[in-house]
């Protein structure tokens, strides 16, 4: 019986030759990521770990990244102050890759981007869309805080083997259709809990067609069908991506033809329309149609979903002259510095700024609700974000309407709901 | 334990459990506010050994140790027909009962007096006279909540490590 690539990687990472599903491993890892808050949730379970040993050390300070990105630069006395402790952290255990605030950026963005996460990796960090990584073809694996803290103290991480469903895409997506409406699609067929514990891989010729930054997209939102992970198939597209910004060697691995699957779910999206999940789920999916002309009073572009140059250069695109509605405020968060200052250099901050929007510094912005944008009551908000629980941005009664950054640049313009399509001219 | 029902929906999510916005300030201060995203009135209701019972997909979202909050309020165990798998592992982690159990999801009532044996799995609503039997985690799972959570594991594997440079 052949293995999916996530089943190579984990019997890789734990001294087998094989795995099945549902058998439990003590598991090595290749690099482990922390922010701002992750690592002040672990602190507990970290110093209970070493309480009256004698010792308090991370397993291996080189495998260890710290980055900001939650509440980053610091918006509160209390944040400041979990801050500055995380720093003394990083510092009293040797972390050299501790990006500062200047150099930092969401956490499931510096990691590919610094070349943190490689091909056949088992990656880890306390996120829960750390499964974004694994369209550079690793296991990227979201844990809790306890799992972290015992990552950074011995090295280890215990994971279950999820089963893999594979979803296989077929097709050209139409102009101003992107893995955001792909993932959004899939979403409301398989609803929250369509993948739950499961692997999804994603592949196919759509998938295949989609850039880095749209594979990091749709595996980013696996985590909002209840998925351990979602991963693609490295391909020459990923080792363009991954070579200049490697820092170590890297296996490139796939899943054998007679992998078992748990199941395999095939879309032709040929005709696929933008896509928009309404309040209060992320499975709530409605075609954008059925929603153009709702009110809105703010438009976020940004996350771990959506906040790269190719969605920034594609709002641009969208926006093209035009301003941003009168009533509405539209707030662009890049995801990284290293995001910020591409979209600098090709002169993308200054048309969105021209255009009337106002940007944040790199991080996660309003998405978590702490900061930088966040709704107040019954507000609405067009998101690029990945959830729109109650609560999720703001006041409980805020609704937040996820969608592509097409839709959402163009809702910026129109100051409601929009197709980009009508706007476009198609 | 025996504790009285709390009866929850689908999809309960991290910022219902356990919002965002105290994700930086004490364990107690976060104990306060649990449930608040769902039923703001959760936690002057709750009595220590108390349960919530839920329905599919219990903790979704974030990473964050939602379990926490719920066992400072007092929640000696949540009993769902499933759970969103960071949730799973934060409350075996760190000693959280959970109990997949969709049937006794889906019957017992707000309310109810249930008594719960953790580690047998085994659910009795003495008022209805039903007896569940959730389903058991493999034995690696059920070895780490044996422990008392992964902390001592850990624990372990440190003592050799000093063991093991002490005697270089």
């Amino acid at each position: 019986m052949g293995m999916t690539i996530s089943e190579k990687i984990l019997a890789a990472h734990s001294g087998r030759d094989a795995v099945e599903p549902g058998e439990c491993i003590n598991a090595t890892f290749d690099m482990v990521i922390v922010q701002d808050l992750s690592l002040l949730m672990a602190k507990e379970p970290f110093e209970q770990i070493f309480d009256g040993l004698g010792e308090s050390s991370v397993f291996d300070p080189e495998k260890v990244v710290v980055t900001f990105e939650h509440e980053a630069p610091a918006p509160t006395v209390l944040a400041a102050t979990n801050q500055k402790w995380g720093r003394q952290w990083a510092r009293r255990h040797g972390i050299t890759n501790m990006l500062e605030i200047g150099r930092h950026g969401i956490q499931h963005m510096v990691s590919n981007e610094q070349g943190f996460v490689l091909p056949g990796d088992l990656f880890v960090a306390n996120g829960s869309h750390t499964c974004t990584d694994g369209a550079v073809g690793a296991f990227a694996v979201g844990v809790g805080a306890a799992s972290l803290a015992v990552a950074l103290a011995i090295g280890e991480v215990w994971l279950e083997i999820p089963e893999t469903s594979r979803f296989v895409y077929r097709g050209t997506l139409q102009p101003w259709v992107s893995a955001k409406d792909l993932i959004l699609y899939t979403l409301g067929q398989i609803r929250t809990d369509g993948a739950l514990n499961q692997v999804m891989e994603f592949a196919g010729e759509t998938v295949r067609a989609l850039p880095m930054s749209g594979r990091f997209t749709l595996c980013n939102m696996a985590k909002e069908a209840g998925a351990v992970t979602g991963i693609i198939e490295p391909d020459a597209l990923t080792e363009a991506y991954v070579r200049p910004r490697a820092r170590r060697a890297h296996r490139t691995l796939s899943s054998d033809s007679d992998a078992r699957y748990r199941a395999i779910h095939e879309y032709d999206v040929s005709a696929l329309g933008p896509q928009v999940a309404c309040p209060f789920s992320p499975d709530n999916v409605k075609p954008v149609e059925a929603v153009a002309g709702v009110p809105i009073d703010q438009v976020f572009i940004g996350s771990c979903t959506n906040s790269r140059v190719d969605d920034l250069r594609v709002a641009v695109e969208v926006i093209g002259s035009r301003k941003v509605h009168r009533d509405v405020r539209l707030i662009v968060i890049p995801g990284s510095q290293y995001v910020y200052l591409e979209a600098l250099r090709e002169g993308v901050i200054e048309r969105l700024v021209e255009a009337g929007a106002t940007i944040g510094a790199p991080g996660c912005g309003p998405c978590p609700g702490l900061h930088t944008g966040v709704l107040g009551e019954g507000e609405r908000c067009v998101s690029t974000s990945n959830r729109n629980f109650p609560g999720r941005m703001g006041h409980r009664t805020a609704e937040v309407y996820l969608a592509s950054p097409a839709t959402a640049a163009a809702s910026a313009v129109l100051g409601r709901l929009a197709d980009p399509r009508e706007m476009m001219g198609r | 334990m025996t504790g009285r029902v709390h009866r929850f929906g689908d999809n309960v999510d991290t910022d219902m459990i356990m919002p965002a916005r105290y994700l930086g300030h004490s364990r107690a201060e976060q104990s306060r506010h649990a449930m608040e995203g769902v039923d703001s009135d959760f936690t002057a209701k709750v009595q220590p050994g108390d349960v919530i019972v839920a329905g599919r997909n219990f903790g979704c979202g974030s990473a964050r140790p939602a379990h926490r909050p719920l066992q400072d309020a007092g929640v000696s165990c949540v009993i769902a027909a499933s759970f969103a798998n960071l949730f799973m592992r934060n409350a075996v982690n760190e000693g959280l009962p959970i109990l997949r159990c969709p049937e006794a999801a889906r019957e017992l009532r707000e309310g109810d007096l249930v008594e719960v044996d953790h580690e047998g799995g085994i659910i009795r609503c003495p008022a209805t006279g039903r007896v569940y039997q959730a389903e058991m985690f493999p034995e690696f799972i059920r070895q780490i909540i044996r422990s008392g959570g992964l902390i001592p594991y850990a624990r372990e594997k440190v003592k050799q490590r000093v063991q093991e440079r002490e005697e270089k």
